[in-house]
C-alpha cells in the first residue's frame, strides 16, 4: 500500500488526540489529551518526557497497537481507524525496548522476519528478499553477522538488528520505543547517529522516545516534550531551549536545566565563591569539579580561596587558602582534598 | 559433529542431512518395533505379512497385524502429534517449559476418564477395566469429551485475553482444578477403579485397535497438516505479540488456530494413549539443539520425525524381552528422556540465557 503524502501532507499528524487506557470496568483513563503533533518524511524526532508521562502510550497509539480515546490520528491523508492491521504493517515498523531473546535464531533469520508482510503463505524468502536483508544489515553496519546467533551478540548489536528488521519492512515511518534504554553510552550515540542518517538519507520519518536528553538535543530535528498535566510542546531543540520550554518542563526541586550548557544541574543551597585563574580546557574542568563542592568560580580579587592553574609544561594547581599559604598540587583530586583540609582547619581556628 | 559437518556442507545441506538421518532412524525403529516382542517371529515372515502375502503361521500374522502394527502406528502418531503440540506451545508462550499439556487439556482428559472409571464403578457396579474393548472405547470417549470441554473453555476465554501469559496461567489453573476434582473422585472410589485410573495415567500405545485408529489417525493427521499452515505466524510469534502484530499477523486468529491445532492433537492422543509425559516438552528441545534454527519451516518436519523416533524408541524399550508384559510408557519416556534433555541443556554454551 502506498501512502499518499503528496502535497504538504505530513507522514503522521494528530488532531486533538487523547491517549490512555480503556479499562474494562473503571472506564477510560486518559493520560493526555489535546495532542496536536506532526511528523514529516525525512524527519528525526525525539519524544522526551519523564517516566509515566505516557510516552509509550502515545507511541503505541500512533502505531495502532492500542485504541485512541479521542481525536484523530492521520497517516498521510488517511485516518488510522480506516487502516487495517495488515496495511499498517506496510506503513509503520516498530522497535521496542524489550530484549528479544530467542535461542537458535540467527541475525539473518530475525531480520528476515521483517519481510513477513511481503512474503507468501509459508513465509518463504525470495532472492530479492534475501538481498534486501543483506542491504539492511550493511546499512546498520552489521555485515558478516548473518549467521551469528542473536543470543551471542551485544545489546547494541541486537538493537541494530531490530533496526535492520524495521528497514526491510520498507515502511515510510519507523517508531522506536526507548531503543537505547539498555545500552552503554557509545552504543547510544551510535544508534542515534544511525537513525538520524537513515531519516535524512532514506527520507524516512523516524520517531523515538528516549531519556537521553543531551543526545536528543544534539541530534533531533524536532523534539516532542510530554509531561503529565502540561500541554505537549514540540519544536526544534534550539527553539525549545530559547523559549525556556525545556527549563519549565524539567522543573523539579533542586534540578535545573541550564540554558547555557544544555545540561541539567543540581542546584546547591549555599554558594561559596572561589577565585579561579586559568584558561582553556583545564579551566572548564576545574570549575566543574569545584562546582560539585559547592564553589562558584569567580574573578573577584579575593574570596577566601584562590586557585591558579599552570597549564604550560606539566599541569599544576596552585592553591592559596585563607591562611595565605600556597600549595602546589598535581591533580584535581589532590586539589579538592586540600581544599577540604584547609576549610576544616580554617573553621577550627 | 556439527563442526565436522559444517566444513563439508552448507547450512541447508546440514538440515537435509539431519532430516534424512532422522527419517532413517524412525524407519529402522519402526521395523524394530515390529520385529521385537515377547514372541519371536523371523524378520522375513514379518515382511511377508506386511506386504500382505500372509504367513503359514496364522498366530504370527495376528500378532503382527492386530497387535504390533497398530501399537507401532499409535506410537508414531502420538510421538509426532505431541512433539508438534509442544513446539507450538513453546513458541506461542515463548516459554521453554511449555508443553502440549500446558493448556490443561490433558487434565481435562484425565477428569473425563476419572468420572467414567470411578463413577461407573460406583453407580453401575461394573469395573470398566473388565469390559475389554468396549471399556477402552468408553474411556477414550470420556477422555476426549473432557479434553474437548477444556479446549472449548480455553478457546472461548482466549478471545477475551489480551495476553498470552494470562492464557498460560489459565491453563495451569484449569489443570489444578481438574486434579483436585480427580483427587476427590479417587478418595471416594473403590480400589480397583482407582487402580484402573492409575493404569490409564501411566499411558500406553497398545490400547488402540484398528477400529479406533480410524478416529485417531485422521484427527492427528489433520492437526499435523494444520501445523504446517501455521508456520508463518509461528515464526513471527517468536518475537512476541507486539512485533508480530506490527508485522501484519492477525494475532487473535493465529493464537486461536494454534491452540485449536495443539488442542486437537493433545485431546485425541491423550484420549487413546493416556497422558504421555515428557515427549511434547522434550522433543522440541532436542530438535532445536540438533538443527540450530528457530525457523518452523525446518523445525516442524524435524520435530515430527524426532517425535516419531523417540516414541518408537520408548515403545521398544518398554517391550524389551526382560520387561515381561511391557513397562508403562510414561516411565520409559521420562526415565530415558530426562537425562537426555539435561545433557542437551548443559552442553549449550549460553546457559544463562532463558529462551526457547
Amino acid at each position: 500500500m502506498q501512502l499518499n503524502v503528496s502535497g504538504n501532507q505530513p507522514l503522521i499528524s494528530t488532531n486533538n488526540l487523547s491517549i490512555g487506557y480503556n479499562h474494562p470496568r473503571q472506564g477510560k483513563h486518559i493520560l493526555h489529551s489535546g495532542i496536536n503533533v506532526k511528523l514529516e518524511a525525512g524527519e528525526f524526532v525525539c519524544l522526551l518526557g519523564p517516566n509515566g508521562s505516557g510516552k509509550s502510550t502515545l507511541l503505541q497509539t500512533l502505531c495502532g497497537f492500542i485504541p485512541m480515546l479521542g481525536g484523530e490520528v492521520f497517516l498521510g491523508d488517511r485516518t488510522i481507524s480506516s487502516i487495517s492491521n495488515r496495511q499498517m504493517s506496510l506503513l509503520v515498523s516498530v522497535v521496542l525496548t524489550e530484549r528479544i531473546v530467542v535461542s537458535n535464531m540467527t541475525v539473518f533469520d530475525l531480520v528476515s522476519l521483517g519481510r513477513t508482510p511481503y512474503t507468501g503463505f509459508f513465509g518463504r524468502m525470495k532472492h530479492s528478499d534475501a538481498r534486501k536483508v543483506q542491504d539492511a544489515l550493511t546499512a546498520v553496519g552489521l555485515e558478516g553477522f548473518e549467521e551469528r546467533m542473536i543470543t551471542n551478540i551485544s545489546d547494541g548489536e541486537r538493537q541494530k538488528v531490530m533496526i535492520a528488521k524495521a528497514l526491510v519492512q520498507e515502511t515510510p515511518l519507523i517508531v522506536l520505543d526507548e531503543p537505547t534504554a539498555f545500552l552503554d553510552l557509545p552504543s547510544r550515540i551510535e544508534i542515534m547517529h544511525l537513525l538520524r542518517k537513515l531519516a535524512h538519507e532514506r527520507k524516512k520519518g523516524i520517531l523515538l522516545s528516549t531519556h537521553d536528553l543531551d543526545l536528543a538535543l544534539q541530534m533531533a530535528d524536532k523534539i516532542w516534550l510530554l509531561a503529565e498535566g502540561k500541554d505537549m510542546e514540540t519544536g526544534t531543540p534550539e527553539d525549545l531551549v530559547l523559549s525556556n520550554e525545556f527549563r519549565r518542563f524539567f522543573e523539579r526541586e533542586g534540578i535545573l536545566f541550564d540554558n547555557n550548557t544544555g545540561q541539567f544541574t543540581v542546584g546547591k543551597q549555599q554558594v561559596k565563591t572561589i577565585r579561579l585563574i586559568g584558561k582553556g580546557i583545564e579551566y572548564k574542568w576545574v570549575s566543574r569539579a569545584l562546582a560539585r563542592r559547592g564553589f562558584a568560580a569567580s574573578d573577584e580579587p579575593f574570596s577566601g580561596f584562590k586557585v591558579e592553574i599552570k597549564s604550560d609544561g606539566h599541569r599544576e594547581y596552585l592553591l592559596t587558602g585563607p591562611s595565605g599559604k600556597t600549595h602546589k598540587l598535581r591533580s584535581i583530586e589532590d586539589l579538592l582534598a586540600r581544599i577540604d583540609h584547609e576549610e576544616a582547619s580554617f573553621l577550627t581556628d | 559433529m556439527q563442526k565436522i559437518l559444517s566444513t563439508y556442507l552448507s547450512g541447508r545441506q546440514i538440515t537435509f542431512f539431519w532430516l534424512a538421518i532422522l527419517f532413517l532412524l524412525s524407519f529402522s525403529l519402526f521395523l524394530l518395533n515390529l520385529v521385537f516382542g515377547s514372541v519371536g517371529i523371523p524378520v522375513e515372515e514379518i515382511l511377508e505379512i506386511l506386504v500382505g502375502k500372509g504367513s503359514d503361521n496364522e498366530s504370527w500374522r495376528l500378532i503382527v497385524l492386530k497387535s504390533r502394527l497398530p501399537q507401532t502406528t499409535t506410537a508414531i502418531l502420538a510421538g509426532a502429534g505431541l512433539a508438534v503440540g509442544g513446539l507450538q506451545m513453546q513458541t506461542l508462550f515463548r516459554n521453554p517449559l511449555a508443553g502440549p499439556s500446558i493448556l490443561g487439556i490433558s487434565s481435562g482428559a484425565g477428569l473425563g476418564v476419572a468420572i467414567v472409571l470411578l463413577f461407573a464403578g460406583k453407580i453401575g457396579g461394573i469395573a470398566l477395566s473388565h469390559l475389554g474393548w468396549a471399556g477402552h472405547l468408553s474411556v477414550a470417549m470420556a477422555a476426549f469429551a473432557g479434553a474437548s470441554l477444556v479446549l472449548a473453555l480455553v478457546l472461548v476465554l482466549s478471545r477475551h485475553l489480551r495476553d498470552n501469559a494470562m492464557l498460560l496461567i489459565l491453563g495451569i489453573m484449569v489443570g489444578y482444578a481438574a486434579s483436585a476434582l480427580i483427587g476427590i473422585l479417587k478418595f471416594y472410589s473403590m480400589k480397583e477403579d482407582v487402580h484402573a485410573y492409575v493404569i490409564w495415567g501411566l499411558g500406553s500405545f497398545s490400547t488402540v485397535s484398528w477400529s479406533q485408529m480410524w478416529v485417531l489417525f485422521p484427527v492427528v493427521l489433520l492437526g499435523l497438516l494444520g501445523a504446517f499452515f501455521l508456520v508463518k505466524p509461528l515464526n513471527v510469534m517468536l518475537l512476541g505479540e507486539q512485533y508480530a502484530g506490527n508485522l501484519g499477523v492477525n494475532i487473535r486468529l493465529s493464537r486461536l488456530l494454534i491452540i485449536l491445532c495443539t488442542g486437537l492433537l493433545t485431546a485425541s492422543i491423550t484420549a487413546f494413549c493416556g497422558p504421555i509425559a515428557f515427549l511434547g516438552l522434550a522433543v522440541p528441545h532436542l530438535t532445536k539443539g540438533l538443527f540450530r534454527t528457530s525457523d518452523h519451516k525446518v523445525l516442524l518436519p524435524a520435530v515430527i520425525l524426532s517425535g516419531m523416533a523417540v516414541a518408537l524408541f520408548s515403545n521398544l524399550i518398554a517391550r524389551l524381552p526382560g520387561f515381561d508384559g511391557a513397562l508403562p510408557i510414561n516411565a520409559v519416556t521420562s526415565i530415558i528422556g530426562a537425562p537426555v534433555v539435561i545433557s542437551v541443556i548443559l552442553r549449550r554454551r549460553n546457559l544463562r540465557i532463558p529462551g526457547i
